[in-house]
């Protein structure tokens, strides 16, 4: 698994995925807006059958490549439970995260989008210097 | 007919976040520790992601949508304080776990506690805003 090629095929399956989402149903694969209207159903079942879709390519996968979901995840509860309510109150105040705003938002060129992406990758990036460093 | 092309979609994004490696919290934070041992690798995803893109929405975009009247797109182009704080909040959300949503999503598949609270907790985050938004 040292080499680019997965990294860059994922990229444009991610791609493909979402050119086709804005193809058919018009729509921004951006998961953070799709789940949260899916969880309070929103006009449209679409979104629903789309974190569906998520859930069972996951189990795919799983079943027919398992050396993909072959980590751990190392946080602990602690960690995990600040971390979700961070990125849940985040996205949704922000509108987005790094499939709306970075692959949907960076592909139609939305300056808005280019902001969010550099604010919410530094701070990323800061977040794990700081960590790494206590 | 749309909702089984979405399910199919969500399968095919599902793949493509599982392929790429974003699946994985160890990669995504070896990623966004670049100021010691870079893991550059998933750069290439954004990279790869947005190229398509950049290629193909301005395509898409001159037509309509094959199964919907109109695009339904966000016409918001002002950069506000919540935009600023909600990214940073996001951006240190995920540099603790390693996680956004569309992977945590995904790793709901793995049946284990630490995903299934992750996404809990994503979404008692969303309704906290959501409140907070509407005082």
């Amino acid at each position: 698994m040292n080499s680019n090629i997965y990294p860059l095929i994922g990229g444009v399956i991610l791609g493909l995925s979402s050119s086709l989402m804005l193809w058919l149903l018009g729509q921004i694969t951006g998961i953070s807006g799709i789940y949260y209207n899916a969880l309070n159903f929103k006009n449209g079942s679409w979104r629903f059958f789309f974190i569906i879709g998520l859930i069972l390519g996951g189990g795919l996968i799983k079943t027919i490549w398992p050396e993909l979901f072959n980590f751990n995840i190392f946080s602990n509860y602690y960690e995990i439970v600040i971390a979700g309510l961070l990125v849940g109150f985040g996205t949704k105040l922000g509108n987005g995260c790094t499939s709306g705003h970075g692959v949907c938002g960076l592909g139609r060129l939305s300056v808005r989008s280019l902001i969010a992406t550099l604010v919410f990758m530094s701070a990323g990036i800061m977040t794990v210097f700081i960590r790494g460093s206590l | 007919m749309s909702n089984f092309i979405s399910l199919i979609l969500g399968v095919l994004f599902s793949v493509g976040l599982s392929v790429s490696g974003m699946i994985n919290p160890a990669k995504v934070i070896g990623f966004l520790d670049i100021f010691r041992d870079w893991d550059y690798r998933l750069i290439l995803v954004m990279a790869a992601a947005v190229g398509v893109n950049l290629l193909l929405f301005p395509l898409i975009l001159k037509g309509r949508p094959k199964l919907v009247k109109n695009f339904n797109l966000s016409l918001k182009k002002n950069i506000d304080s919540h935009l600023i704080l909600g990214a940073i909040l996001f951006g240190v959300g995920w540099g603790i776990a390693g996680i956004c949503p569309g992977p945590g999503i995904v790793n709901l598949s793995r049946f284990e506690g630490q995903s299934i609270t992750f996404i809990l907790s994503m979404s008692v985050g969303m309704y906290l805003c959501s409140f907070v938004k509407s005082k």
